[in-house]
């Protein structure tokens, strides 16, 4: 279990993380969203001690985890695929954690082994690709068999086979009853991996709860409605309480009623349609207009 | 399926082992011996060192077979011995290599960013900083005796057929001898601090020339004091300063240190180092 209270990080003027407060609890994939920027690495790096807050406190099953002697038994965290050396190769740099921590040797084979990078062992990680640092990375996470693990961003850079293959290793982790938090800034990877979500933008709370009520509160379904005779349908739509939003003279996304009931009305009206089409509006749009506010370096802004 | 959840972390936990100050010795060493280059310098470089030193006193035994003919009104030539079987050459060499190599190892872990990796397992900076301060300054002081020592013998046995050859036992040669194998050390300390101040190689390795080479020579010259006795006190200094036969022709300054002011001043280097590694290191984001 990881317990953050209150938890700042001040670079000069620069605010990174600003008092953050959430708990990210065993047995579930907990997703850690935010647009680049949002305070999601520093935050990270707190929780493992490399950075010292400035106001606030993180601890991992209740224990401040910079106090620790060793850590690789108690979190295991992939921060940065590139967090390596390039001259070593991985088997050597596995096993000077290994035994930094007095884990047997034997151990960085099995590791090694399970996130398939068995053959290439030998081989210095300087060649290595992106996707094969970040098997690295999680092989380094796992070595210590730690009931609590964090990855960041662990998805880049992986084949659709890998993604597969780390999305069920999460989900496993998790059904072993352990702490798995997984920053992302993407909602689609998060979507079909987490079971909790921690949103932030520009360093603040924005979300804190489960990925259905997520989905419940911010996803909402709409119906796309053409026809040559719009205006004929719209008043007796909003008679009913539905939301209209016209778009074109002949063309509108009505909300707050489903398409059936639009469809009977315009033949009660007898206004011909030319398209009614339901739409579920996706997460990923969902999680940017939620963090639309708190883009720390939006694009195509005129300088 | 909570039952087993709760066992299996549990045993993860109670299998935790006492945290050992030789596993991070162990790691550090691996760490080490796993980046060929680093090592690589450090052995050529006494190849090379011992080579410059054979290589000058075997070429002096012509001369010494062939004296220069004596110059009225100054005293016969007389071959300084430990002055030629320890040349500062030499010293340079594995000054700089001993100091690249402990600026590497710090800096190197700043630049691949392999140091959040490494306090992400081994939190105890302290523990992780005096096992490689006490890796890089052991294998450093191992270089620095081994070409110390056969630089001495090698050169003194060559110079022993023309009798002009000093033992061990005579004169100033064991200081010297020591003094010629503990400022390799000192100066991979000294690197180590710079890594640590500057985590950037070039700066890193820049400064370290600076310090142990060039600003000696702008703190040369008799005419004031005061910019003599910063010069005096700079690392090399010290080696020069310890490693200098009074019995020699060769005078030096009116206001050279003492012999123990300069083990002082060589201690106070490697001291003040690694306080300014550890203190860096562990006060820092990374």
């Amino acid at each position: 279990m990881i317990e953050i209270e209150r938890l700042t990080k001040r670079y000069g003027a620069t605010t990174a993380v600003d008092q953050l407060t959430f708990t990210v609890r065993p047995g579930t994939v907990t997703g850690f969203l935010g647009p680049n920027g949002a305070g999601k690495s520093t935050t990270l790096r707190m929780i493992l001690g490399l950075n010292t807050p400035t106001e606030g406190s993180v601890t991992v099953d209740g224990v401040p985890f910079a106090g620790r002697p060793r850590g690789l038994r108690h979190v295991g965290a992939l921060l940065d695929a590139g967090d390596v050396h390039g001259g070593r190769s991985a088997k050597a740099h596995l096993s000077a954690l290994a035994r930094s921590n007095r884990i047997p040797l034997g151990r960085v084979d099995e590791v090694l082994a399970e996130v398939g990078l068995g053959k290439a062992a030998g081989r210095r990680i300087g060649g290595y690709s992106l996707g094969m640092k970040q098997r690295l990375g999680i092989a380094g996470a796992l070595l210590g068999d730690p009931p609590v693990l964090l990855f960041d961003e662990p998805l880049n850079g992986l084949d659709p086979e890998g993604v597969l293959w780390v999305r069920g290793l999460f989900r496993r982790l998790a059904d072993e009853g352990r702490t798995v938090f997984v920053s992302s800034h993407m909602m689609a990877e998060m979507e079909h991996t987490a079971d909790r979500l921690v949103v932030i933008g520009r360093g603040r709370l924005i979300a804190d709860e489960s990925l259905a009520e997520f989905s419940a509160r911010n996803a909402r379904s709409s119906v796309a409605v053409r026809a040559p005779e719009l205006s004929l349908l719209v008043d007796a739509l909003r008679a009913e309480g539905a939301e209209v939003d016209l778009m074109e003279p002949q063309f509108a996304i009505v909300t707050g009623m489903a398409a059936e009931r639009i469809g009977e009305l315009a033949h009660r009206h007898k206004v011909v349609l030319h398209e009614l089409a339901s739409r579920t509006s996706s997460l990923e749009s969902a999680f940017m207009s939620l963090t639309a506010d708190s883009i720390e370096y939006p694009a195509g802004e005129a300088r | 399926m909570s039952t087993m959840t709760l066992t299996r972390t549990e045993s993860a936990r109670s299998v935790d082992p006492a945290p050992r100050f030789t596993d991070l010795l162990a790691a550090e060493w691996i760490k080490l011996r796993s980046l060929r280059s680093t090592y690589w310098v450090l052995a050529l470089a006494s190849l090379v060192a011992i080579g410059i030193n054979l290589n000058a006193v075997h070429s002096d035994l012509t001369y010494i077979d062939h004296p220069p003919r004596p110059i009225p009104g100054l005293p016969p030539y007389r071959y300084d011995a430990l002055y030629h079987s320890l040349s500062s050459i030499a010293c340079y060499v594995m000054a700089i290599a001993a100091g690249s190599l402990g600026a590497i190892t710090v800096f190197g872990e700043y630049t691949s960013g392999m140091i959040r990796t490494t306090f992400a397992a081994v939190p105890d900076r302290r523990g992780v900083i005096a096992a490689k301060v006490l890796l890089i300054g052991g294998i450093t002081a191992l270089a620095g005796a081994v070409v110390s020592t056969v630089s001495f013998f090698a050169c003194n046995a060559m110079l022993a057929s023309r009798h002009v050859g000093l033992s061990i036992a005579q004169g100033v040669s064991l200081q010297a001898v020591i003094a010629y194998a503990a400022i390799v050390p000192v100066c991979a300390l000294i690197g180590m601090a710079l890594g640590a101040l500057l985590r950037h190689a070039t700066a890193s390795i820049v400064s370290l020339v600076m310090l142990l080479f060039i600003l000696p020579l702008m703190f040369g010259g008799d005419r004031y004091r005061w910019l003599h006795e910063i010069g005096a006190h700079l690392p090399m200094e010290t080696v020069n300063r310890l490693t200098y036969n009074p019995d020699s022709l060769t005078t030096i300054s009116k206001w050279a240190p003492s012999v123990l002011d300069s083990w002082i001043t060589m201690g106070v280097w490697a001291v003040v180092s690694v306080a300014v590694t550890a203190i860096v290191v562990r006060r820092r984001d990374v």
